[in-house]
């Protein structure tokens, strides 16, 4: 068996795998943001069919948004194990080939955790699997980058070892501020409570809200909410609160990086574009955040904020694996003693000055 | 049958004496202040064929002179008594649960029925008792439940269709009503004593959670309630 770490195909499918997981997400955004988690109480089944002849006529309410969801669910699995396959005979590199055996068990355990959410009515389960998500998003993403011809190259730019470096963590700490983020609005999501606070820049028209008990319990009675949701808590109004706070730190931390980037990199670097990007994305994620509220939680609006969302944790992955590839080629001598993490090629000996 | 007469009529009259001690408490829950409109109901077009009519939220269903509907009241410290009457039924007609609150005995076998000609699942998320989710894909499908513990109010809702939901009050003991349209309500053969008289409107109770009231019971009693709205946040 012939393996290569330059498979433009694999490369092409991993790339299409990331796609259809970014749909995924989007769909399973849906679901919760309808409120339909629960609406096919039994699973692997539905509604006792075989859920590939689940007829078409009983895809009604939340059920549409629910089985769908197990469908492309079912196809991303599908091209996982093909992915996953593919790898593990085509690919020179044997870290990336187990790298496509990490996705595959996670892809399973994703599909699993779906289920048991429905079988065990446990709304945590619902947490933990919207989180499972964005990093199964993140891992195929960046396989997509890794099969890269682009990567392959290892196109480094000439740069210092410690601005490189520097901005590799700097990138990781954002994406992993982006990452509580997420973590926070699934566990946000899942409380199925509705907007905890209607409004916005302030909340309850204060810029910190009361969170008595008495307070508490004029927000729920003057609420006229028109699903089934849960009355909103103290606990919920703070989460609300540390999310709006952490939107904002991110805002500035991306807006920040971005011009680190483009100040150490120059502006026609790939890391001081698709800093750009990033902090282009998180302004519309902001802009999303603000009219989920304004729009009293629309489905179609809250679901593309889970979706930029994913989005922006994405790209902060990409960005901090490229500046740490760029810290690697950049510093022979520091490859010589760390782990050959990235297999990267050498790049040339600096000429001393 | 001669030897049978002197026990039957020791039998009827201690039933009649029985009776005799089981009264009602009556009442009824008005509403001070003005509520916020209810919201209007955009069914989705399936559940729009089966009902056409306009629907809303019924969250303050207030009548006759402020009458406040939809009340569960219940007496809080009465013993343990087994259910009076048939089981309760929570139906689910024109894509609505009817009725919207509902009061059932712990270990009280009730029925659940789908009216319509559309999928509906029945998902009762309470915070003491099991919860349990199912689906009733049949027209006239009926299934029983019943709730092991004391709670007020346990929520039931469909989420294929998620404006659909209901409560159900469950007590231990046959002694709760809900109020009519009008805010009436009406507790029958209750023992005499002195109980605690409990109204829990749902929207309102965070806000008026010492809505109870001390009943001596003999024979009869009123008690009528006022569900006060706050002002808004």
């Amino acid at each position: 068996m012939t393996r290569s770490s330059d498979n433009r195909w694999l490369h092409r499918f991993a790339v299409f795998t990331a796609a259809a997981t970014f749909c995924l997400i989007w769909v399973g955004g849906l679901v919760t943001s309808h409120g339909a988690g629960m609406a096919v109480p039994d699973w692997p089944t539905t509604y006792g069919y075989n859920m590939f002849f689940f007829p078409f006529s009983k895809w009604v309410g939340g059920i549409f948004y629910e089985h769908s969801h197990r469908l492309v669910a079912s196809g991303v699995g599908l091209l996982t194990v093909i992915l996953a396959v593919w790898l593990w005979m085509k690919e020179e590199r044997r870290w990336l080939r187990w790298l496509g055996v990490i996705a595959l068990g996670a892809v399973i355990f994703q599909g699993v955790l779906g289920g048991l959410r429905v079988t065990q009515m446990k709304d945590v389960l619902g947490v933990f699997h919207a989180a499972l998500a964005q990093l199964f998003f993140a891992l195929i993403s960046a396989i997509a980058l890794f099969t890269s011809r682009w990567w392959l190259r290892g196109e480094a730019q000439k740069m210092s070892i410690y601005a490189a470096s520097g901005l590799r963590y700097l990138f990781a700490l954002v994406t992993g501020l982006i990452l509580f983020q997420l973590i926070l609005g699934a566990a946000m999501r899942h409380q199925h409570a509705g907007l905890a606070i209607p409004d916005f820049p302030t909340a309850y028209g204060r810029w910190w809200p009361a969170m008595d008990v008495e307070s508490v319990a004029r927000y729920n009675q003057a609420r006229g909410e028109v699903t089934a949701t849960n009355p909103i808590t103290a606990f919920q109004i703070g989460m609300q609160m540390t999310h709006r706070i952490a939107a904002f730190l991110i805002l500035i931390s991306v807006a920040w990086l971005a011009g680190v980037a483009r100040r150490r990199l120059g502006g026609q670097s790939v890391l001081a574009k698709l800093s750009l990007a990033w902090l282009a994305l998180i302004l519309a994620q902001a802009v999303l955040g603000v009219a989920t509220i304004w729009t009293n939680k629309a489905a179609d609006v809250a679901t593309l904020h889970v979706a930029v969302g994913a989005l922006s944790l994405v790209i902060g992955v990409m960005l901090a694996l490229i500046a740490a590839k760029h810290a690697r080629a950049n510093a022979p001598e520091v490859s010589a003693v760390l782990p050959s993490t990235f297999d990267l090629p050498q790049a040339p000996a600096k000429a001393t000055a | 049958m001669k030897y049978c007469l002197p026990y039957l009529t020791v039998a009827a009259l201690a039933g009649s004496l029985h009776l005799a001690s089981a009264g009602e408490i009556t009442g009824k829950i008005t509403l001070k202040g003005t509520p916020k409109p209810e919201v209007d109901i955009p069914l989705t077009p399936s559940c729009g064929k089966i009902n056409p009519n306009k629907v809303t939220t019924r969250h303050y269903v207030v009548g006759k002179d402020n009458g406040l509907a939809n009340v569960f009241v219940y007496l809080k410290d009465a013993k343990a008594a087994p259910p009076a009457g048939e089981a309760q039924m929570l139906d689910q007609v024109g894509c609505m649960y009817e009725p919207y609150i509902l009061g059932v005995v712990t270990g009280q076998k009730f029925k659940v029925k789908n009216s319509d000609p559309e999928l509906h699942n029945v998902h009762a998320t309470p915070k003491i008792n099991k919860e349990f989710n199912f689906g009733q894909p049949l027209k006239d499908q009926i299934n029983e439940k019943s709730f092991d513990q004391a709670e007020v109010l346990v929520r039931v809702k469909c989420d294929v269709h998620a404006w659909m939901f209901a409560y159900i009050g469950v007590v231990d003991h046959p002694y709760f009503a809900v109020t009519d349209k009008d805010g009436n309500f009406k507790i029958a053969g209750v023992p005499d004593g002195k109980y605690t008289v409990v109204a829990y409107h749902l929207k309102t109770h965070g806000a008026n959670p010492g809505l109870s009231q001390a009943v001596d019971l003999k024979g009869t009693a009123k008690q009528d309630f006022t569900v006060e709205i706050p002002a808004a946040p």
